[in-house]
């Protein structure tokens, strides 16, 4: 390809930003504006989906430019673990600005540069390949998001940014001390030298370094229990913000375990995955049986988007094929779900102004399609098979068992709780007699809202059925990752045997 | 051919389901049944090519799932064991289609009732042709789904929402099992093609691995979770308690699925793998005691209920039981051909108490039937037929006797010629349960038809169905679409036992089953005389007793049942295993989830981390009302709580040792 496409993907939705400024942030403008840049950008991610070749594991269209000095340079680009990722977002981001159509009314131009501002930053983490780069890309996503929970959030909006941010901040500075660390023992920052294992590290520098990466991806994604800022940060967010910090913030976390610690840190990776099970196994159980307890429709959304990472983390951690791939997919899923929930509840939310459950009842009587809708991503939510939701569940846990039975045991304890939530959730909601006089008058779905929900339904029953063309694209690239995983591991034993 | 089978049902479904208020109610229900009933013809074919051509075959479709050396194709795999299913799968949802035509006819959703049911056709056609475990598990979730729609489908009855959950839910516990089955077989095999496991298995035989902690023997580990799966589909005992309450949904939705097809999923799912269960004894055993105690349980609490639709769900109940033990001891064709002959008396049962309900404008307590057989002559005649079916009444040594004979004795003969511990527990359970079964069947024949009519009582609102006419009418028989059903699963029921004998569990079983089945050898049992006229002699008994305490003395039920003895209220209460599993699970799993949230997230986790640290932060920046002005402080501590944490552990472990 001749032109650089990830600085593309990755900068024009920047640009789109810089427009709405020169339009002045007229709130008409700022929208088509905003709209057609995420669209666009979505098209051209197509190209490189297009342009993707699955059968290898080596990052394809790379991109190097010379920035700080010092070894430290502009590299992008991407493999068959952080393509999709690129994909998932440019593909959310049109229904974020959809979203946010008519319920924001204030400050549009504003809020329109903080989404495409935060699109730049997020496509940059999943193509950065200098970790200078991608602390930069990572750390700013913070501000964008920060912003738009502070500022368009609801009533207890500064508690819950601030805790956003304390929690993520915290995380990021371990990481970046991390880093700094890696340079000095390395002398380099290039992602991609640092995982081939020409630099590897002393073990017993794994294991801090470990940690500090831990802290951070941790809190993303995130594992219990630093998860409490991720239900208060939902319940305040926009509903076009829930969507994107579900869809998309959370699978940074994930996707730093396969990009950072798992190939940087094959060892501590390996000593300390008993207690990222751990943490797993009571995050699954742990944040449903508290779903189970939820008034809030976003607030349960939100604890049962912990117990799904929980899913990831124990997938990635069990170092084989079905478990990291189960893990991907299940990031790529639940994106699609999570946010498609989300917008169900923006729905109801632009409609009535409440997100309490118990304000709801029997909308299936004036809202059948939207109540359908609803049926279907409750169902991916439970891992119904036939949804995307099954294979991300199923896959994880399979490799699971394959490591101790014992988690896939405990894992799949989460099937019956989810089952549990989610169904008494849809059942308070949408089910019953419609007697709330509130509701009497509302409306189904819109033509606007239809456009937003049908496409992610198609995706959510399309990728359960046939999942393969993901797989397709990240087979190579996970088999790379476990083999160097393997080899890693073989060679320090033969160390250790060694006199 | 066999692609049509299956997915016809799903297009009707997306016809019925997408298309429905453009297309009208009346078009969406020919287009599911019609194409329903080319599937049943298409069934019936594929049952001669198959059954007796002997021509087993796998279609395959695409690939599902691929993931490194896990690989899943979605395939259709046609062999014996799959026809019988399709055959009473496509043959009782055509007919319960039909049927749905005239008892839905005045709800105002019927495209979304015709959607649904077509949807479950297909999800349990996908099961029974599935080729591979996942698909299985596919097809398997997906009738519990469709089954959870159907339940609900009066979504503003509280009753039906809260059943349809319970169904779903109590599936999952189930279901938890199904899936550790599936994750062990793939662990251990490496595959979860039934070909490759099953010819694999022998090898296993004795073989133990490490599961849950302990070192297991590998097949009857598999085995038993698979059973704990086939336990929550087929209502086996501890896993029962959504069955009875499943009768919120419509009558139609009864009859197919939680008495013909769904529910004999668990004992489709133990027969097809009964090459794993022939080298698994302490499975099979189990498999034979739950479902031996199960015919016992379900039939005892069937004795005494009142609503007339619980009375044969608990009979399903009980009946699956039978055929849970049948294949627990080994006679898996015993229990295929008890799950076929039992498909259509028990849809005959549930449509004919449809027909009553519907004659009845919905009422559904029978103590407030009676008389009804003057009324409604046709549908009596066809009840008759049907518990004469169940109660299994027949000449045995001729061998004449409708189908529910030739099948239910099967089962009670093989027990007894087990000549185990557990076969004579099971015979002697089946033969006490076969007295119960007659005891429940007769009384709700009697109390239903026979005697004085008792006359309804206002009910209004209870079954939040739209019944404003609820007194208008006389008691009516109903309309054709409605009787012809009857009529033809009649027929099956009269004929399937009969008929089938042979082919089943007869001479030819051998050339009929092929590989589908393990069968136990061709062997001719000489029973002595009093083991085969054991189940006669309890039928009659039960007969009698109904017919002593309904026809002759009708005065004293109601007295009894004011007494309120123990054992009475003991059953009348099902065991109280609702009861026991709302205090067991449902409070302390609701009770958990708020400690853990208010306290666990709320003050451990929050109190000491971030609203501790933001207290002590706020103190410092109090006045500070700029959001941005905060934020350098916020970056600042956090630098120095990092900072601090690296210090502390350089202090602790210096680098290199």
């Amino acid at each position: 390809m001749g032109w650089p496409i990830l600085s593309v993907l990755t900068f024009l939705p920047a640009l789109g930003a810089l427009a709405i400024l020169a339009a002045r942030g007229a709130p008409g403008s700022a929208r088509v504006i905003a709209l057609g840049t995420t669209i666009v950008n979505f098209l051209i991610s197509l190209v490189l989906l297009a342009g993707f070749d699955g059968s290898t594991a080596a990052f394809q269209f790379v991109e190097n430019a010379s920035w700080l000095g010092g070894g430290i340079n502009y590299r992008m680009g991407v493999d068959g673990i952080s393509v999709l990722f690129v994909i998932l977002t440019t593909f959310l981001m049109p229904f974020c600005i959809a979203a946010s159509w008519e319920s924001i009314e204030e400050r549009v131009g504003d809020y329109m540069i903080a989404f495409l501002v935060l699109e730049t930053l997020m496509i940059g983490v999943f193509c950065a390949l200098d970790l200078v780069l991608f602390y930069v890309f990572f750390e700013g996503g913070l501000i964008p998001m920060f912003i738009i929970i502070g500022v368009w959030g609801g009533k207890r909006r500064v508690y819950a940014s601030f805790k956003f941010f304390l929690y993520t901040l915290l995380g990021s500075v371990l990481m970046l001390l991390a880093i700094m660390a890696i340079y000095w023992q390395t002398g380099t920052t290039d992602i991609a030298q640092l995982i081939n294992g020409d630099n590897r590290l002393p073990e017993s520098m794994q294991t801090w370094l470990w940690f500090a990466f831990f802290a951070s991806f941790a809190v993303k994604m995130p594992m219990w229990p630093v998860h409490t800022w991720l239900p208060d940060a939902h319940v305040e967010a926009p509903t076009a913000g829930s969507v994107i910090l579900a869809g998309v913030l959370l699978k940074m976390g994930g996707y730093g375990f396969l990009r950072f610690s798992l190939p940087m840190f094959p060892l501590a990776s390996a000593d300390l995955a008993p207690l990222v099970f751990a943490m797993s196994l009571i995050a699954i159980i742990y944040t449903s049986l508290v779903a189970l307890a939820q008034e809030d429709i976003k607030k349960l959304i939100a604890y049962s988007s912990v117990a799904h990472m929980g899913l990831v983390t124990l997938g990635i951690f069990t170092f084989n094929h079905q478990g990291v791939e189960g893990a991907i997919f299940q990031m790529l899923s639940h994106g699609i779900v999570s946010g498609a929930l989300f917008l169900c509840v923006g729905v109801v939310y632009d409609r009535m102004h409440t997100r309490q459950i118990a304000d709801y009842g029997g909308l299936v009587n004036r809202m059948p399609v939207y109540a359908a809708c609803f049926m279907v991503f409750t169902m991916a939510n439970v891992g119904l098979p036939g949804t995307s939701g099954f294979v991300g569940e199923f896959l994880p846990l399979l490799g699971a068992f394959q490591v101790n039975s014992w988690l896939a045991i405990f894992g799949t304890t989460g099937v019956v709780l989810s089952a549990a939530y989610a169904l008494w959730l849809y059942r308070r909601v949408i089910f019953g007699v419609l007697d709330k006089p509130g509701l009497q008058t509302i409306l189904d779905l819109s033509l606007r809202e239809k456009a937003m929900l049908f496409p992610l339904v198609f995706f959510t029953i399309a990728l359960g059925v046939y999942p393969k063309p993901v797989f397709d694209i990240t087979s190579a690239s996970v088999a790379h990752l476990i083999a160097f995983h393997e080899s890693a591991l073989d060679a320090a034993a033969l160390l250790e045997a060694a006199p | 051919m066999y692609t049509a089978i299956v997915f016809l049902p799903l297009l009707g479904a997306f016809i019925a389901g997408l298309f429905g208020r453009t297309l009208g109610a009346r078009s969406s229900e020919l287009v599911t049944t019609a194409f329903l009933f080319v599937s049943c013809v298409l069934s019936w074919i594929a049952f001669v090519n198959v059954g007796v051509g002997g021509h087993a075959e796998t279609v395959p479709i695409m690939t599902w799932i691929s993931s490194g050396d896990f690989t899943v194709n979605w395939t259709l795999r046609v062999d014996t064991l799959t026809v019988v299913m399709l055959v009473v799968v496509t043959s009782v949802s055509s007919l319960v289609h039909l049927y749905s035509i005239g008892y839905m006819h005045e709800d105002p959703h019927r495209q979304r009732f015709f959607a649904y049911l077509s949807l479950f056709t297909f999800a349990m056609l996908m099961l029974v042709t599935a080729d591979n475990f996942l698909q299985m598990f596919f097809g398997w979730e997906g009738v519990g789904l469709a089954s959870y729609l159907l339940i609900g489908f009066w979504y503003q009855k509280p009753s039906a929402n809260a059943a349809a959950i319970k169904a779903f839910l109590v599936n999952r516990v189930g279901d938890f099992g199904f899936a550790l089955g599936v994750f062990g077989i793939f662990y251990v095999f490496g595959t979860l093609d039934f070909t490759a496991v099953f010819e694999a298995a022998p090898a296993m035989e004795g073989q133990s691995f490490l599961f849950a902690g302990y070192q297991l023997d590998i097949l009857n580990t598999l085995c038993v979770l698979l059973f704990i799966g086939a336990m929550g589909k087929s209502a086996q005992l501890f896993l029962h308690t959504w069955l009875p309450d499943a009768m919120e949904g419509p009558t139609p939705v009864s009859a197919l699925i939680h008495a013909a097809t769904m529910v004999t999923a668990g004992v489709f799912l133990v027969c097809r793998c009964s090459p794993l269960f022939e080298h698994a004894p302490f499975a099979r055993d189990m498999v034979a005691i739950v479902g031996a105690t199960t015919a016992f349980f379900a039939a005892s609490v069937g004795l005494f209920q009142n609503d007339i639709k619980r009375v044969i769900a608990y009979s399903t109940c009980s009946q699956l039981g039978y055929m849970f033990f049948a294949a627990g001891i080994g006679a898996y064709n015993a229990a295929m051909f008890h799950l076929f002959t039992h498909a259509f008396f028990k849809a005959l049962l549930f449509l004919g108490a449809g027909s009553v309900i519907h004659a009845m404008h919905h009422e559904q307590d029978m103590r407030h039937m009676g008389g009804l057989a003057k009324h409604i002559r046709f549908t009596w005649a066809m009840m008759l037929i049907g518990t004469i079916a169940i109660t299994g009444l027949g000449i045995p040594l001729i061998g004449i006797g409708f189908s529910g004979f030739y099948s239910k004795d099967m089962i009670i003969e093989s027990a007894f010629a087990a000549h185990t511990g557990i076969g004579n527990y099971a015979f002697m359970i089946g033969v006490l349960a076969a007295a119960m079964t007659s005891f429940y069947s007769w009384r709700l024949m009697f109390m239903t038809f026979h005697g004085e009519h008792r006359g309804t009582p206002h009910h209004d609102g209870h079954h939040g169905h739209d019944h404003d006419h609820h007194h208008a009418h006389a008691i009516h028989e109903s309309p054709l679409v409605m009787l012809v059903p009857l009529g033809v699963l009649a027929i099956g029921a009269v004929f399937a036992g009969p008929l089938f004998y042979g082919l089943f569990v007869g001479e030819a079983a051998h050339g009929f089953w092929h590989e589908t089945l393990a069968l136990h050898g061709g062997e001719h049992h000489e029973f002595p005389l009093w083991v085969v006229f054991a189940p006669l002699v309890a039928s009659l008994i039960g007969l009698y007793i109904a017919y002593y305490y309904y026809i002759r003395h009708p005065e004293l039920p109601p007295k009894m049942a004011a007494k309120r003895g123990m054992l009475y209220l003991f059953l009348y209460n099902k065991w109280y295993f609702d009861e026991l599993y709302d205090f067991i699970f449902v409070r302390p799993a609701k009770a958990l989830g708020r400690i853990l949230w208010k306290v666990g997230d709320g003050k451990i986790i929050d109190g000491l981390g971030p609203d501790g640290i933001s207290a002590r932060v706020l103190d410092v920046t109090r006045g500070a009302v700029r959001l941005q002005s905060g934020y350098v402080y916020h970056y600042a501590f956090a630098m120095l709580i990092g900072a601090a944490a690296l210090v502390t552990w350089f202090l602790f472990h210096p680098a290199g040792n």
